[in-house]
């Protein structure tokens, strides 16, 4: 156990509770003088909401905060700019149309006789950034600049604001690898004087670079904190990973026979930017589950397959046949269904019911000329509700009263009343309770028993293995490795996504 | 050249190369008495339009100053005839109204967070609906003192004049300009313009701003309404009506965009010159009809919208080839 002495900043016990959810359960932190702390851990792992709470904003639940040994308590972001704690986001949080001058002395421009002192503010905002290597003419708007300058613009700003803590929430996220090493020159810059730097990436590549420290979260909870030269590789994947989930699922697992045939072709299948072109044959009959790091391009695949995205080279074919996916009625055309990773955002429509929400996929592949009977509607409600034991009082509440895992099931019913003969979940299982998990992932057997074809996203390698009957790697945004059989477990999946992870910034 | 001011350098590339075209031919325009008539006649609406500036800067529309224009003409109407109250405390009182007016509609739009649009569009039917419960005549003006104001002038060499109101709307340019370009006040009215979310994370007060903005837009409407009211002696009711929209105009054609964060306030002067000499130009030429003015207005507006998509599409692709 370390003394507050130690460090520069500490948070012990932080407890965040969201409606349905615990977000963060006593998660411990701890940041020192003079470091570069790597904050790891996939999404919904707790790392923005901790930030949020060191930052304030968000009101922690519990937890104590301490600073230079004094214990705080940031009401709002302002606020902990003033004792010391700043934060730089990968979407730059600064006004595009004001000068670069007028972004690091906004509120605070020197002033003579009442009026802003231009000539002083722009000839000392030239002086604060060449501390940052940069020489700009600090009188033209941000936005002409690009995002990495932007970037170190803002971080500048936060630096000269704070002075303590440094918090950097996936600022590499849109760089180049030139960039990337201007931005990491400062950050080394900022370390040696003294800052506590935290920061937040899902490139490994990076983390290794610069950091000193490692913590890793993992469903809100601290899985634990290392030194980065001790800890291997792929050690670190399987915290971020886990290897420890639910005996239930992992007992589920048991040799499929896949003998039917191949139904759906895709040839070089890839689009610039997105995803590099990848060939992928589907069984009727198999779940094709796809592993990887965040970023590494898995929602990237699914988004091609289904359309969301078109593809810009290779084929797809169905049944022998070529056909066209270049749009999601297209897919759907074709009998894909798609349920996406984030449910709030791009799945439930949160105060339509739970009826309208089941029938929303199969109406709009009617067209709009041809309504579904309300006979029809309820019944396809009340079968789904209760085939997957979707939990609600009626079919007629809304859904966003529902739970996280009743939610994702009622999606789950969207796209099941369409009848699909290819289904891509991605993140099925993501945000919702142990009970509910083991469910959806039976519910995927019994899909794949029947004869549907289905691909899944998990960040949960476990998962993956109990209902795979092939996995696809991904890194950095390729298909790497496709492992079938015996080769389906924890250990080979992590050591292909860790071999040769050179390219961190691509 | 800073891209920022691309927008303004085309604005005033247009309106050089337009007075040039006029004068060619009508070489009588390029006169002292032509220019002194041109401030005379758009005083009010550039003091208004001052005020439309920095509303349209912080990304907000302000629909009701035609109405507040029209009811300070009335209201200074009936106080003048019915009391014998000097007409500059009727002045002061008059600001006074409209500054409030605007303060309240500034206060509206962020506590409640109603879009500008709607909560103006309320404010100018209020203020027309009051300017009818005044009077719903045209009241003439009669006091002697206005006499004595319309009677100020500084006489230009060539006989044109710098009426007091023409002045003032001068004065009002140059004070705006400063405020927008060297106060505290000025850049956080740019800050709410390049979003109100982030500004407010970068520590802006955005509430004290807006209430701020608004109420500095009643106030130069309340002016502009004294100023309108010294070019007419009178007070009507239904005057003024669609000045919102020449001021938004003014503000356009000056290259601010509407969606806020850019622009600037000497631009809006430009824009009242270029509306004031397309009708001059008609007025000289004596066969078209008045309603060429805004053909004329419509067209230009086009043109610059036009234009700043260009330039916009220009800044980003040179970003991303930076």
């Amino acid at each position: 156990m370390q003394t507050a002495g130690d460090n520069l900043l500490s948070a012990t016990r932080i407890d965040k509770v969201f409606p349905g959810a615990k977000a963060l359960d006593k998660v411990d932190f701890h940041l020192r003088r003079g470091e570069v702390h790597a904050l790891l851990g996939e999404n919904g792992a707790g790392k923005s909401t901790l930030v949020k709470c060191l930052t304030g904003a968000y009101r922690r639940d519990g937890g104590t905060i301490l600073l230079d040994g004094v214990e705080v308590d940031p009401r709002d972001t302002f606020n902990a700019q003033k004792l010391g704690i700043g934060t730089v986001y990968q979407e730059v949080n600064l006004l595009p149309n004001l000068t670069v001058a007028e972004n690091l002395f906004l509120g605070r421009q020197p002033r003579r006789f009442g009026f802003v002192d231009v000539g002083t503010m722009n000839r000392q905002a030239r002086e604060l950034l060449e501390n940052y290597e940069l020489d700009l003419d600090v009188t033209r708007a941000l936005d002409s600049y690009s995002v990495a300058i932007q970037q170190v613009v803002a971080i500048a700003r936060a630096v000269d604001l704070s002075g303590k803590v440094l918090i950097l929430d996936e600022p590499t996220a849109s760089l180049d690898a030139h960039e990337v090493e201007m931005l990491f020159r400062i950050v080394r810059r900022l370390k040696a004087r003294g800052l506590g730097i935290v920061f937040i990436t899902h490139f490994l590549e990076q983390v290794y670079e610069i950091s000193d420290r490692i913590t890793v979260l993992r469903n809100g909870q601290l899985v634990g904190t290392r030194d980065t030269a001790t800890l291997e590789r792929r050690d670190l994947i399987s915290m971020m990973i886990g290897r420890e989930l639910a005996a239930e699922i992992h007992s589920a697992r048991k040799e499929p026979d896949v003998t039917g045939p191949v139904r759906y072709r895709f040839k070089d299948y890839g689009r610039k930017g997105h995803i590099s072109p990848f060939d992928l044959d589907v069984r009727a009959g198999e779940v094709v589950g796809i592993a990887g790091l965040l970023g590494s391009g898995r929602t990237e695949t699914a988004e091609i397959l289904f359309g969301a995205h078109r593809a810009d080279s290779g084929t797809a074919e169905l049944d022998g046949k070529a056909v066209q996916l270049s749009s999601p009625r297209r897919a759907i055309a074709q009998r894909f269904g798609f349920c996406p990773e984030d449910r709030k955002t791009a799945g439930i429509v949160g105060d339509l019911s739970v009826r309208e929400n089941i029938v929303l996929a199969l109406q709009a592949r009617r067209g709009w000329t041809r309504p579904i009977s309300r006979t029809e509607q309820n019944r396809l409600a009340d079968h789904y509700i209760r085939a997957l034991d979707i939990r609600t009082a009626d079919r007629e509440k809304p859904i966003r009263l529902l739970s996280g895992g009743n939610q994702q099931k009622a999606i789950l019913a969207r796209w099941l009343a369409t009848e699909p003969e290819f289904l891509i979940l991605d993140e099925p299982t993501r945000g919702i309770d142990v009970g509910a998990h083991a469910e959806i992932v039976r519910l995927i057997e019994g899909l794949r028993e029947k004869g549907m074809s289905l691909m899944v996203i998990s960040s949960e390698i476990e998962e993956l293995v109990a209902y795979s009957t092939r996995i696809v790697v991904l890194r950095d945004r390729q298909h790497v490795a496709s492992l079938e059989g015996e080769r389906i477990t924890a250990d080979q999946i992590i050591e292909a996504i860790a071999s040769s992870n050179e390219r961190g910034a691509a | 050249m800073n891209p920022k001011y691309l927008p303004l350098t085309a604005t005033i590339v247009i309106f050089v190369l337009s007075y040039a075209l006029c004068v060619a031919q009508y070489p009588n325009i390029l006169s002292t008495r032509v220019i002194g008539n041109l401030l005379t006649d758009n005083a009010f609406l550039g003091i208004a339009a001052v005020g439309m500036t920095f509303v349209i800067l912080s990304g907000g529309i302000d629909l009701s100053i035609g109405s507040v224009i029209a009811f300070t003409g009335v209201f200074l109407a009936v106080v003048l005839e019915n009391t014998g109250i000097h007409p500059l405390v009727a002045f002061a009182m008059a600001l006074l109204i409209a500054t409030l007016f605007g303060a309240v509609m500034g206060a509206i739009i962020h506590y409640l967070e109603m879009p500008a649009f709607i909560v103006t569009l309320a404010g100018m039917f209020l203020a027309r609906g009051m300017a009818f419960v005044l009077s719903i005549d045209s009241i003439a003006i009669k006091h002697p003192f206005y006499g004595t104001l319309k009677g100020l002038y500084y006489k230009l060499p060539g006989g044109g004049r710098i009426t007091l109101i023409g002045g003032l709307m001068l004065l009002v340019f140059g004070i705006g300009i400063l405020i927008a370009h060297r106060t505290r006040f000025g850049t956080d009215v740019y800050a709410l313009g390049g979003g109100t979310a982030t500004a407010k994370l970068m520590g802006v007060p955005v509430g004290r701003t807006t209430i701020m903005i608004y109420a500095l837009s009643g106030l130069l409407a309340g002016l502009s309404g004294i100023v309108f009211s010294l070019y007419t002696s009178a007070g009507y009711s239904l005057a003024a009506v669609g000045v919102e929209l020449d001021a938004i105009t003014a503000v356009v054609i000056g290259g601010t965009l509407l969606t806020g964060g850019s622009g600037f306030v000497a631009g809006t002067f430009i824009g009242i010159l270029i509306q004031g000499l397309i009708q001059t130009y008609i007025t000289f030429d004596g066969s078209l009809s008045s309603w060429w003015t805004k053909i004329l207005i419509g067209l230009l507006l086009f043109v610059f919208i036009l234009m700043q998509k260009g330039i916009v599409y220009v800044s980003r692709s040179e970003r991303r080839h930076a």
